[in-house]
C-alpha cells in the first residue's frame, strides 16, 4: 500500500533538446526516454542536482513536491514518512551526511571583534599573517643549555609534532564510505597545502601510499587493514573511539559495497559486513585507552603522535580529561552535525551535542587541570565556513577537521544518500561508472583554492582583530561575544554578550 | 642473548629487545619477567623471544613476524590485531587474547578469559589460529569474521563447560572448533552448530599435533578421540536486514 508522496518533482520543459545527458547523469534512476520525451519518476529523485548541473538546455528544475498534508508542526511530513517507512520495512531507518534538525547553531550566536583607534588593525596585503600550526603533546617546560661558544641549545627532547601550514585539517573518511577519488584529492590537496588527511577506518589504499606524510591513519574497533606498515605510513595514528554523527555506536559497511578493492584494503573477504564494533574490546576504560595508545607508541617506536577522537557527548569534558591524561598528543572533539558514510537516522538527528559547547568545556576543563599544552585539540563536526575556523580556535581548538565542507567543494549537493552508494558526483560511491565522474586533478584544484579562500579570509579577520597569527586567537574568548543566547550559554561558551 | 627484566620498566626492556633485534640478535631469553606490557608489540622479523615469568598486557601486539614462547601465564590483550608469527603460552591467558588478529597462530596451554579470539580475520591465504587447551570465559570468538578458532577443554575440572556464554555472538566468517560439544543456549542467535567431517577433523588434528608438540603433550590420539563440533555464522550478513533506505 503506497502512503508517501514523493519529496521531489522533477520538472522538464519544452526546451529540452533529447540529448538524453540527464537520463545517463542520474545515478538513481530518476528519468527515463519514453514516447520520444524524457519522462520523471519523481519518487527516486535525490535533488543531487546532477541533471539540472548538466542540461545543456537549462530544461530541467528540480522542486519540492507541492505539500498536500494539513499543516502540523507537531507531526511534520519528515514524522509521517519515517512511520510509513517503518511500517513498510519493519527496520531502522539509514541516512547520509550530517543531522539536518533545525537546533540551534552557536557559530551563527558568536560575533567576532575588531580593533578600532585604540589598538591599531594590521593589513594582511602588506604584513606577513602566521596560520602555521604545530599539532602534538607539548612540554611542561622548555630547557636550554649555553654552549663554550655562547650558543643557546634546546634540551628538551620534544614530543613528535605534525607541522601544518594552516589550521585546517581534513576530516577521517574511510575508504568504503567515499571513494578512493576522494582520499586521492584529500591527500593531493592536504599535499599542497602543507595539511593532513585522515584515512578513517577503512585502510590505506596503496595508491595513497605516496602521501605518507600527509596522512593520519586510523585504528578503529574494526581494526580493518591495520599492519605495522598501515601504522608506520603516517604522519600520525588516531584511535577512533567515536564519531559525531553517530556517537556510541560502531560502524556497518553493507557486504555489497565491499568491492575487491575495498577487500584488499581492509583485508577482510569481499562481500562480506565489514562490522566495526561499538566500543573497541580491549578498551573499557581511560587505563585500556592508555594501554592502546601506548601499544601504538611501542608498536611505530615513539615516532608517531598518537591522537584519539570522540564524539561531543554530555560529560565530553571530563572525557576529554581522562583521555589527556590516558597519554593522547592530540584529542579530536566531534561534535552531533558531524558528517556519516551512513548512520542510522535516530542516532544521527537526537545524540551528541554542538561541538561549540563541548570545545568551551573541553579547552575550559583541561586549563583548569593545568593539562591543556598536553594535548592539541581539534573541533570538527559542521564546520562550514572560514568564520566558523576563527570561532573555533578562539573557543580554544588548535585546528579544526572537516569533512563535508571538502566533500562541498569536490561536488557534493548535501541530498544525503551516502548510504545508499549511488552518489551521482562519483563521492560516497564505489561503482566505478561513478567514480570515474570526479576528476581527481579538478578536484585537488578546487579543494585547495577553497582552503586558500579560506586562509586569506582567516587572515583578514585576524588582521581586523589586530594579531599576526593563528596562536594569538587561540583560546582568546575575549574576542568572542555571543548573540541571541542566554546566560546560561554564554557560561558555558566563556563569552561575554554582546554590548558588554 | 639474555635480558635480565628485573627491575626495567616496560620502555626500557622494549628498547632492549629492539636494539637487540635490530643488531641482527635471532633469539633472545628474558628472564624475571613481571608484568611488563608490550614485549614484542611492533616487532617485524622471524627472531624467537623466551619470556620466564608473567609478562604484562598486549603482548606480541601489531607484531609481524616473532615466534614468543611464555614459560609462565599471559595477561591481557595477547596478540592484539597481530599480523604474522606465533605466540605459545604454556600457562593460562587472561582477557580478549587474539583480538582482531589476522595471521599467524596463538597457543595456550591453559585457559583463556572472556572475548578470546573476538573479531579475528582472514584474508586470502591469511588464516589466523588460536588453540585453547583448557576452557575459554563467555564470549568466545563474539564478532569472528575469519580464521580457526580450537578449543580443546582438557586442561578444565570435569564439571566445568568449556566455554562461558555467547559464544561466537556477531559471528560473521571463520570457523570455531570445539572439542567435546557445546549447549546450544551458549551460542549466539546467528550461529549454526554442525558436526565435523573427516577432512576438517584431519585439519583440527594438524593444528593439535602442533599444539601437542609445543607443550610436550603426547596423547594426540586420546585428544582426537571425543567428536568435535564446528560453530559457523548462518549468514555472511549477520545484520543485513536491519535498515530501511
Amino acid at each position: 500500500m503506497r502512503m508517501m508522496p514523493p519529496e521531489f518533482m522533477v520538472k522538464i520543459s519544452d526546451s529540452c533538446i533529447k540529448c538524453k545527458r540527464c537520463i545517463n547523469e542520474c545515478s538513481f534512476g530518476a528519468l527515463r526516454f519514453e514516447n520520444d520525451r524524457v519522462v520523471a519518476d519523481h519518487d527516486k529523485c535525490a535533488a543531487c542536482h546532477r541533471c539540472t548541473a548538466f542540461c545543456p538546455a537549462h530544461a530541467i528544475t528540480v522542486e519540492k513536491f507541492p505539500a498536500i498534508f494539513k499543516d502540523n508542526y507537531l507531526w511534520s511530513q519528515d514524522v509521517l514518512k519515517s512511520l510509513w517507512k517503518q511500517s513498510e520495512s519493519g527496520a531502522k531507518i539509514l541516512t547520509g551526511a550530517g543531522n539536518d534538525k533545525p537546533y540551534p547553531v552557536f557559530w551563527d550566536k558568536m560575533l567576532l571583534d575588531a580593533c578600532q583607534v585604540t589598538n591599531p588593525s594590521i593589513d594582511p596585503l602588506r604584513e606577513p599573517m602566521e596560520l602555521r600550526t604545530y599539532l602534538g603533546k607539548k612540554p611542561d617546560k622548555l630547557e636550554f643549555w649555553q654552549d663554550k661558544k655562547g650558543d643557546i641549545k634546546l634540551t628538551t627532547v620534544m614530543e613528535p609534532q605534525i607541522k601544518l601550514e594552516t589550521p585546517i585539517i581534513f576530516a577521517g573518511m574511510s575508504y568504503g564510505a567515499v571513494s578512493l577519488n576522494v582520499q586521492l584529492i584529500l591527500a593531493g590537496a592536504a599535499r599542497e597545502l602543507g595539511t593532513i588527511m585522515n584515512t578513517g577506518e577503512g585502510g590505506l589504499p596503496q595508491e595513497l601510499s605516496e602521501y605518507k606524510d600527509h596522512i593520519v591513519v586510523q585504528c578503529a574497533s574494526g581494526r580493518f587493514g591495520i599492519n605495522l606498515s598501515y601504522l608506520n605510513s603516517c604522519a600520525a595514528i588516531e584511535i577512533k573511539i567515536g564519531q559525531g554523527a553517530k556517537p556510541g555506536i560502531g560502524g556497518h559497511l553493507p557486504g555489497e559495497k565491499v568491492t575487491e578493492e575495498i577487500s584488499r584494503t581492509r583485508r577482510i573477504p569481499s562481500g562480506t559486513d565489514a562490522i566495526s564494533p561499538a566500543p573497541h574490546h580491549d578498551i573499557y576504560s581511560i587505563e585500556d585507552l592508555r594501554q592502546l595508545i601506548y601499544a601504538l607508541k611501542e608498536a611505530t617506536r615513539y615516532k608517531k603522535p598518537v591522537g584519539v577522537k570522540i564524539a561531543a557527548v554530555h560529560n565530553v569534558a571530563a572525557i576529554a580529561s581522562g583521555v589527556v591524561r590516558a597519554g593522547a598528543d592530540m584529542i579530536t572533539i566531534d561534535g552531533f552535525r558531524g558528517g556519516t558514510g551512513a548512520a542510522p537516522q535516530v542516532i544521527r538527528d537526537h545524540v551528541g551535542i554542538p561541538i561549540e559547547l563541548a570545545l568551551a568545556r573541553v579547552d575550559e576543563q583541561l586549563r583548569r587541570e593545568g593539562i591543556r599544552h598536553m594535548a592539541s585539540i581539534i573541533a570538527s563536526g559542521g564546520i562550514r565556513q572560514s568564520a566558523d575556523v576563527l570561532k573555533a580556535i578562539a573557543l580554544g581548538a588548535d585546528a579544526v577537521a572537516i569533512g563535508t565542507a571538502a566533500l562541498v567543494s569536490m561536488g557534493c549537493h548535501l541530498c544525503q544518500k551516502c548510504h545508499t552508494g549511488l552518489c551521482a558526483w562519483g563521492i560516497a560511491t564505489q561503482k566505478p561508472e561513478l567514480i570515474k565522474r570526479l576528476n581527481v586533478e579538478e578536484g585537488i584544484k578546487r579543494l585547495v583554492n577553497m582552503i586558500k579562500a579560506w586562509n586569506l579570509e582567516i587572515k583578514e579577520i585576524l588582521g581586523a582583530l589586530g594579531v599576526n597569527s593563528i596562536e594569538s586567537l587561540r583560546g582568546s574568548r575575549e574576542r568572542l561575544r555571543g548573540v541571541d543566547m542566554d546566560e546560561v550559554y554564554l557560561d558555558v561558551l566563556g563569552i561575554k554578550p554582546a554590548g558588554r | 642473548m639474555k635480558i635480565d627484566a628485573k627491575g626495567l620498566n616496560y620502555r626500557e626492556l622494549n628498547e632492549r629487545i629492539h636494539d637487540a633485534v635490530s643488531n641482527g640478535v635471532e633469539e633472545i631469553d628474558l628472564v624475571n619477567v613481571l608484568g611488563q606490557r608490550y614485549i614484542g608489540t611492533g616487532l617485524d622479523r622471524e627472531v624467537t623471544l623466551n619470556i620466564y615469568g608473567t609478562p604484562g598486557s598486549d603482548l606480541g601486539a601489531f607484531m609481524d613476524g616473532p615466534i614468543i614462547n611464555v614459560f609462565g601465564s599471559g595477561q591481557d590483550d595477547i596478540g592484539n590485531t597481530m599480523n604474522g608469527g606465533s605466540i605459545i603460552i604454556h600457562g593460562d591467558a587472561g582477557n580478549v587474547a587474539g583480538l582482531s588478529m589476522r595471521t599467524g597462530k596463538i597457543f595456550i596451554k591453559g585457559s583463556v578469559g572472556y572475548r578470546a579470539g573476538i573479531h579475528m580475520k582472514a584474508y586470502q591465504d591469511q588464516c589466523p589460529v588460536m588453540v585453547v587447551g583448557g576452557r575459554a570465559g563467555d564470549f568466545l570468538g563474539e564478532y569472528m569474521a575469519g580464521g580457526k578458532l580450537i578449543l580443546l577443554g582438557i586442561f578444565k575440572k570435569e564439571k566445568d563447560p568449556v566455554a562461558g556464554r555467547y559464544i561466537a555472538t556477531g559471528m560473521h566468517g571463520g570457523v570455531i572448533y570445539v572439542r567435546g560439544g557445546v549447549n546450544k543456549n551458549q551460542v549466539g542467535k546467528d550461529v549454526a552448530v554442525e558436526e565435523v567431517d573427516n577432512e576438517e577433523k584431519a585439519e583440527i588434528k594438524s593444528e593439535v599435533e602442533e599444539f601437542c608438540r609445543h607443550f610436550g603433550i603426547t596423547r594426540i590420539d586420546d585428544i582426537m578421540a571425543s567428536p568435535f563440533v564446528k560453530l559457523l555464522p548462518k549468514s555472511s550478513r549477520p545484520y543485513g536486514k536491519l535498515y530501511a533506505y
